[in-house]
């Protein structure tokens, strides 16, 4: 297993309900999953808790061997220790991509391995260059973000994530600012990777990507409900939650 | 200035002592301590000739150094200078602060008026309730104010007492007769009345606790009003008077020559040349001493800005990231200096911290001042620089496993900058025009050089372009330097680019 989450609790002061509520799953090595839920489900704040972006209360995660306990479990000192060395094995394709925008294609790819992996330069922008040159991106190396399209964006951004080598890498609703007609090409994308054995989960609410993965978890008031093959889980789902999301979803074409 | 400091280093190497340093300020005019109207690189008057003359007594080169003329006592107070002449009142008040010598020089206060207006004042008792000017903290100030007059005093230059006069803005002027005889008498459409407003002494003032040197200077003074020198020089400037003559008991009737000092001043500043010949021949014989205040007024700015740069920077971070304490200790500082004047800083970093046994050359000091005060201005700045990088960019580094430090350095800091260079242009070339401040603590820069040279040449409009040139030849460059270093950090927004 590269991704095992136990009982996950996350109560924002104030909020009357914990956003994650003893959320559990894990996954194997090598899968490409979906996350689905709607929205408040928790799916960023799992993300975040994830990346230690931000603290959770009780509960633990596990990211290939590195154990990252709630504030209530363990000492913050500990708590910063495993964060640092659990961000070593993940990588994350956010939203909105956050490029840096001063950087072109080939230095925001070549930039972390360099200053993090203490990489020589030439060894750091050859793999920058094969990385993007095997998503597509070939003609487009020296572009400064500003000067790319969306799914050119999320391309980089991507290979900016895999220049680091990590052992699971999670993206943030990936298609949501993308036009419809590129939705399939994120999936070829995903595929592809998927190939090289990389763990990838990918939190969204987009059925027709979901469609496409190894395998999907439906996230409802901060727990997963049901998980599976999304051809079992999407098409015969036997929560009653998961069936009034997927009536919701399927009214709405977004 | 420096010049003349080579020079006097080199004489006193020559004398084998201590230059006399003497503290005056030029702005005050003639004939005391001016700039030369015919030869402006030059500093004259009458107590140029005196502090001369005692040097030569005393075996030690006489050097002017310039001070603010309301603060000259305390500059002497401060170390800044041995002596102080300039028209030193003597007043009992001014005997806590410094020790006066005996009285070099004796006169009648004058009152001047339009000529010819018959509602003009003419008496003492007349000045109550009419406008009066005259310089502030003088003897003729109180005497104005004793007899009820509305009393307005100026601290530029003497002639603009006069142009008011002129102008209508007063009804009379109340001054020290030599001022009175230089500037009032020489316009036709002025008149002086000079009986029954009282007389003043002027001393020079030296620190209470340089006994020695008083001594000195009292057995000099002595001696040049004995011998027959003193009233010799009086004399060439034309300000022997029956007051001087009482005071030194040499009531010999007859001038022991002309008064070629004044008979050259009134050939100067009778009539103004006209403005095409100023600009061919006046002007440019005048730029070596506008680059000189030029270069003290660079120098100070770019050392005042290094120094902002650096603290600004630092007060940005902390208070931007520092833990809480030092975040409080950021903030106070950019509320204090952002929230007191200028003004009030340099006066206390030059004259203030003295007491607490700092005492900074002139020139840090200015520096110094300058550059904490802008330092809160630039902090600002890099904060709103720092802000304006949305906080994702932060998230997106923390992920790639960047340290703090490199965040900042790599992702934040090149983002933040294009977004503070504008203000920071600006700060700059305010900067350079606030470094006229620095004049307060000796150190004639542009602006001082200019309000001097207008003053001993009364020609405010045509030199005022000049130094307005060499301020717009200042900042052009640093305006040009920021736009390129805004396309070069920009240079990823051009959509054309690649």
């Amino acid at each position: 297993m590269t991704l095992v989450v136990k009982d996950l609790v996350r109560h924002y002061p104030g909020n009357p309900k914990p956003t994650l509520a003893g959320m559990s799953f894990d996954l194997p090595a090598g899968t490409l999953t979906a996350l689905l839920g709607r929205s408040g489900a928790g799916k960023s704040t799992l993300l975040r808790c994830v990346m230690g972006l931000e603290p959770f209360e009780t509960g633990s995660i596990d990211i290939d061997g590195v154990v990252v306990r709630g504030t209530k479990e363990s000492t913050p000192a500990a708590r910063k220790q495993a964060i640092a060395q659990a961000r070593a094995k993940l990588g994350l394709v956010f939203q909105s991509y956050e490029l840096f925008p001063h950087l072109t294609a080939l230095e925001n790819c070549a930039l972390a391995p360099v200053q993090v992996k203490h990489e020589s330069r030439e060894v750091a922008l050859k793999r920058a260059r094969d990385l993007l040159c095997q998503l597509g991106l070939e003609p487009r190396l020296d572009a400064f973000p500003e000067q790319l399209s969306g799914g050119q964006k999320q391309r980089v951004a991507i290979a900016r994530a895999l220049a680091m080598e990590p052992r699971v890498l999670l993206y943030d609703e990936p298609t949501s600012a993308l036009d419809p007609s590129m939705k399939n090409e994120v999936l070829q994308c995903l595929k592809r990777i998927d190939a090289t054995g990389v763990t990838q989960v990918v939190v969204t609410h987009d059925l027709q990507l979901a469609r496409g993965v190894e395998s999907v978890c439906i996230l409802d008031h901060g727990v997963v409900i049901e998980s599976g093959a999304p051809e079992q889980v999407l098409k015969a789902p036997s929560h009653e939650s998961t069936k009034a999301l997927l009536a919701a979803w399927t009214m709405d074409p977004a | 200035m420096r010049i003349a400091l080579l020079v006097g280093l080199a004489a006193s190497a020559a004398l084998g002592a201590e230059p006399l340093t003497w503290g005056a300020d030029a702005q005050g005019g003639a004939p005391y301590v001016f700039q030369d109207p015919m030869e402006p690189n030059r500093i004259t008057g009458f107590e140029v000739d005196l502090a001369t003359l005692l040097g030569q007594r005393l075996g030690r080169q006489a050097r002017p150094v310039h001070g603010q003329w309301d603060s000259l006592l305390e500059l002497l107070a401060r170390g800044d200078f041995d002596l102080v002449i300039n028209g030193i009142e003597v007043a009992d008040e001014k005997k806590r602060v410094v020790a006066l010598s005996r009285p070099y020089f004796a006169t009648a206060e004058v009152l001047t008026i339009r000529r010819g207006e018959a509602t003009a004042p003419r008496t003492l008792a007349g000045l109550a309730g009419r406008k009066v000017g005259t310089l502030p903290g003088s003897l003729a100030a109180r005497i104005a104010t004793g007899a009820g007059a509305d009393v307005r005093t100026y601290d530029g230059g003497q002639d603009e007492i006069y142009d008011d006069l002129k102008l209508g803005r007063l009804d009379a002027v109340l001054l020290d007769e030599p001022v009175a005889h230089y500037y009032g008498d020489l316009d036709p459409a002025l008149e002086s009345v000079r009986e029954g407003f009282g007389t003043v002494q002027y001393a020079i003032a030296v620190r209470l606790d340089d006994a020695a040197l008083l001594g000195q200077v009292n057995g000099a003074l002595e001696e040049v009003e004995r011998d027959g020198s003193l009233r010799a020089l009086y004399e060439r400037w034309g300000i022997w008077c029956p007051e001087t003559a009482r005071l030194f008991g040499d009531l010999s009737p007859g001038s022991r020559g002309p008064a070629i000092e004044f008979e050259r001043w009134r050939a100067a500043v009778g009539k103004l040349p006209s403005l095409w010949e100023r600009i061919t021949t006046r002007y440019p014989a005048l730029v070596p001493l506008f680059a000189e205040g030029a270069a003290l007024t660079l120098l100070v700015s770019l050392c005042a800005m290094a120094l902002a740069v650096l603290l600004g920077v630092g007060l940005a971070l902390g208070r931007r990231f520092g833990p809480r304490p030092l975040k409080w200790l950021c903030i106070a500082y950019i509320e204090f200096f952002r929230g007191t004047p200028l003004l009030v800083q340099l006066t206390i970093v030059y004259f203030g911290l003295p007491e607490l046994g700092l005492k900074l050359h002139p020139f840090v000091a200015g520096a110094l001042a300058l550059g904490l005060n802008y330092a809160a201005a630039e902090a600002e700045n890099y904060r709103a620089g720092l802000e304006s990088v949305p906080s994702g960019q932060q998230e997106a580094a923390v992920v790639l496993g960047l340290s703090t430090w490199q965040t900042l350095r790599l992702v934040i800091g090149p983002q933040a900058i294009r977004i503070s260079i504008p203000p920071m242009t600006n700060d700059f070339i305010a900067l350079l025009k606030d470094s006229s401040l620095v004049s307060i603590v000796t150190l004639t820069e542009l602006t001082k050089t200019y309000v001097n040279l207008a003053n001993s040449t009364r020609d405010h409009l045509g030199l005022g372009l000049v130094v307005a040139v060499f301020y717009l030849l200042l900042g052009l460059p640093f305006a040009r330097l920021a736009r390129a270093a805004e396309r070069h950090f920009g240079r990823h927004l051009r959509r054309d680019a690649t």
